[in-house]
């Protein structure tokens, strides 16, 4: 009897590839390596894009902005040993901010696993503490039900990084297990709604309060929570603030909204937090960027904590009433629950702040990194994304580029990895080829993975790349300044390239900006430049410093709104 | 969950685990980021198949408790995390001690054995080994007296526990 095979057993990789295609993958970030091949061959006839890197970090922010611009994971794919470990800086950005990235690494065959086999490192090993969950396939049988498992994972309840390791064998043997559409985890509970009673304890709080105030985080733009969050403002008459993360839930040109709050917030906003008596946390979890000094951050006001995610209860804040579930849902649950606050006064104290503290730089003289950036905000009018990097120009771009809409903010918060803005960009326009993408970063973070201007390049992508240069450690340098005696120490970027002629021997379009009345002219003919990439060199005066700054394990009341004329203690939080 | 302080600050915590490689270093790694020291860690298969149960007891600050509860149950291998500090519950641990056993110590051994129900497991001419079993207190207080004399060799199995009458473990 002869058996008639009507169709070739597929390999894992084909199944592999076949299972990222039905989760609806459209592009693949990644560096191929030895242990990887099966996976790039089954790619050559995949409708879905490679993007080719130029360093597995770069795939990790790639896929990262490609999920924070558009709430759908962002995949990445890179080889075993040194390609794998490479993206645990990515994983752990991911990580700390709720990103749903996968990321896919080859491993040596199963037979060689902990033998110290060529390229091979216990990946799995190496990333446990930065993945929300992680696979380790040995048996290509598994690879649908796995494959369907860690997107299930990445994108649910809280977001977060699924790593899966796919020793060669596994995706160069055969795969004849089919599909697999639902998922069995018996461990993972997604939490819903709140309860009745403590939405009707929540609005018990608010009836009471004068001075209540909203204050909104990253979980709030991942759950689309903004527009429920502005009705319950308004509802309320209760102002909000923002973190780093939360910008662009709601409206920051609201005129309820105070903007970030925090280490480098607004005055205004920081004002708010030392005098109101009800604080909500809407997808938030009291940072220590936020609280500063734990012991009297809202002594007396009444705190409510809504999260997804049951450990942040109690983790830094013991709150008065938690709401556990999906930020939008609870928010649109507790709306019919409450009435307007008394709060005509709070609101106009907050206002009266708002006009007496303002940001503030000076136009002439020297070239400033905040009136470019105040002059970007003017020129894209919330329109663009914006991704940054980390350090002095991404505290001063969160202040004065004002985000209007969701997901138009990406910008490495928890971790604070230098290198996030320029790949996350590119990420960012993959996923919206048709909206201006704008990466602001610093002269330092942009040398950690510049060698990604040869992919923006070979893509054609528009993205904008609005380099801040104070030939600077800036952040660093500015904490020296001020609690260190100006003792600067490994904060001189000396030998810096010359960032025009570098992008050009990419093939770049280059701008650069020296003076202050070059400022406009230049950012526009950037803005109207859609070939391909650009890069814009602002050459900014040398030290300058982000107020206003709240030092790090100070109270809110310790507040500095602009350069002390006495000598400051050393700060005694964490960095 | 309230969560009550043993007067040693002891806690014991009982999961009940997906059987996967790697899930025993992933819960480890909720204690050791804080710092928090495991004392004692029994792994076992449970009566479903796939999945396991561990028993845990370990000691430190209430606040990272109750942290380490929460984490221990975010975690996707793990489908439940129990504390049964404050718990009407059922405790036993065995040991085996090994002790050198000269004639003019042996009876005295023996009854000391006697006493704590424990069972002369090996009995040569050199040493006895013995194996006792019940709640761990007791293990400690036989342990105490026995240190006076010539102790070789001391294996304990870690506390289990199950949790009386309808409560779940």
């Amino acid at each position: 009897m002869t058996t008639i095979v009507s169709e070739k057993v597929p390999t894992g990789a084909e199944k592999l590839i076949q299972c990222l295609d039905r989760e609806g993958v459209e592009y693949i970030f990644g560096l191929s390596g030895g242990a990887a091949i099966p996976i790039f061959d089954a790619l050559v006839d995949s409708k879905i894009k490679l993007i080719l890197v130029r360093h597995e970090q770069g795939a990790t922010h790639m896929a990262d902005g490609y999920a924070r611009a558009t709430g759908k994971p962002g995949v990445v794919l890179v080889t075993s040993g040194p390609g794998a470990t490479n993206t645990v800086t990515g994983l752990l950005t991911a990580m700390m901010d709720s990103v749903p990235i996968i990321v896919l690494t080859g491993q040596t065959i199963r037979a060689s696993l902990g033998k110290d086999a060529f390229q091979e490192a216990d990946v799995t090993g190496i990333t446990y503490p930065v993945v929300k969950h992680s696979y380790l396939v040995k048996d290509s049988a598994e690879i649908p039900r796995v494959t369907r498992e860690a997107f299930y994972i990445a994108r649910t309840g809280r977001p977060g990084p699924v790593l899966i390791d796919l020793p060669k064998d596994v995706t160069s043997g055969p795969c004849d297990a089919p599909f697999v559409d639902e998922v069995s985890l018996p461990g993972y509970d997604i939490p819903g709604g709140a309860a009745p009673q403590d939405l009707e304890a929540t609005a018990k709080l608010f009836r009471r309060s004068r001075r209540p105030l909203l204050y909104v985080g990253h979980g709030s733009v991942i759950s689309d929570a903004g527009p429920a969050i502005q009705r319950l403002a308004e509802k309320l008459n209760a102002p909000l603030v923002n973190t780093l993360l939360g910008k662009g839930a709601v409206d920051e040109h609201h005129p309820l909204h105070l903007g970030m709050l925090g280490m480098h917030g607004t005055a205004y906003a920081n004002k708010a937090i030392i005098g109101c008596d009800l604080i909500m946390a809407i997808g938030a979890r009291w940072d220590d960027r936020i609280t500063g000094k734990l012991d009297e951050f809202c002594p007396e006001a009444m705190k409510i904590h809504v999260d997804i995610d049951r450990a942040e209860f109690n983790k830094v804040i013991r709150p008065d009433v938690s709401l556990c579930g999906d930020a939008k849902r609870v928010i649109e649950e507790l709306i019919p629950y409450v009435e307007p606050c008394e709060s005509a006064e709070w609101v106009a104290q907050c206002d009266k702040w708002r006009k007496q503290y303002p940001l503030k730089y000076k136009a002439e003289g020297g070239l400033k990194a905040q009136h470019v950036l105040d002059r970007l905000d003017a020129l894209i009018q919330g329109e663009a994304i914006v991704t940054t990097d980390v350090g002095q120009h991404q505290m001063w771009a969160a202040q004065f580029v004002r985000t209007r809409k969701n997901r138009h903010w990406l910008s490495s918060g928890g971790a604070g990895t230098m290198g996030f803005g320029f790949p996350a960009a590119i990420g960012a326009q993959f996923a919206m080829p048709n909206k201006p993408v704008w990466a602001i970063v610093g002269d330092g973070g942009f040398q950690m993975t510049l060698c990604e201007l040869a992919t923006a390049a070979i893509h054609k992508l528009p993205v904008k790349v609005l380099i801040i240069n104070n030939n600077y450690l800036g952040m660093v340098r500015q904490w020296q300044e001020l609690f260190f005696e100006n003792r600067l120490s490994g904060v001189d970027l000396e030998g810096n390239p010359d960032f025009v002629k570098l992008a050009e021997a990419y093939g770049i379009k280059a701008f650069r900006i020296k003076r202050p009345g070059d400022v406009d002219k230049i950012l526009k003919q950037a803005a109207e430049y859609n070939e391909g990439p650009c890069v814009v060199e602002a050459e900014v005066v040398k030290e300058d410093n982000v107020f206003p700054m709240i030092p790090a394990g100070a109270p809110i009341s310790g507040m500095l709104i602009e350069r002390p004329k006495t000598k400051l203690e050393k700060p005694t939080g964490s960095t | 969950m309230r969560i009550q302080q043993e007067k040693n600050g002891v806690h014991t915590i009982s999961l009940y685990v997906a059987d996967k490689p790697g899930v025993l270093v992933r819960v480890a790694l909720v204690f050791s980021r804080r710092g928090y020291n495991i004392e004692s860690l029994v792994v076992s298969p449970a009566r479903e198949e796939g999945y396991a149960r561990m028993t845990i007891t370990c000691s430190g600050d209430e606040d990272v408790f109750e942290q380490i509860i929460k984490q221990l149950a975010k975690l996707i291998d793990v489908v439940s995390a129990e504390d049964h500090t404050s718990q009407d519950m059922v405790e036993t641990e065995v040991a085996l001690m090994k002790l050198a056993a000269p004639m003019e110590s042996r009876t005295t051994l023996l009854q000391i054995a006697e006493h704590y129900r424990a069972k002369v497991v090996d009995y040569g001419s050199d040493t006895i080994m013995l194996r006792a079993y019940g709640d761990s207190k007791k293990l400690d207080n036989m342990m105490n007296l026995l240190a006076s004399f010539d102790v070789r060799e001391v294996v304990r199995s870690g506390k289990i526990v199950m949790a009386r009458g309808t409560a779940k473990t």
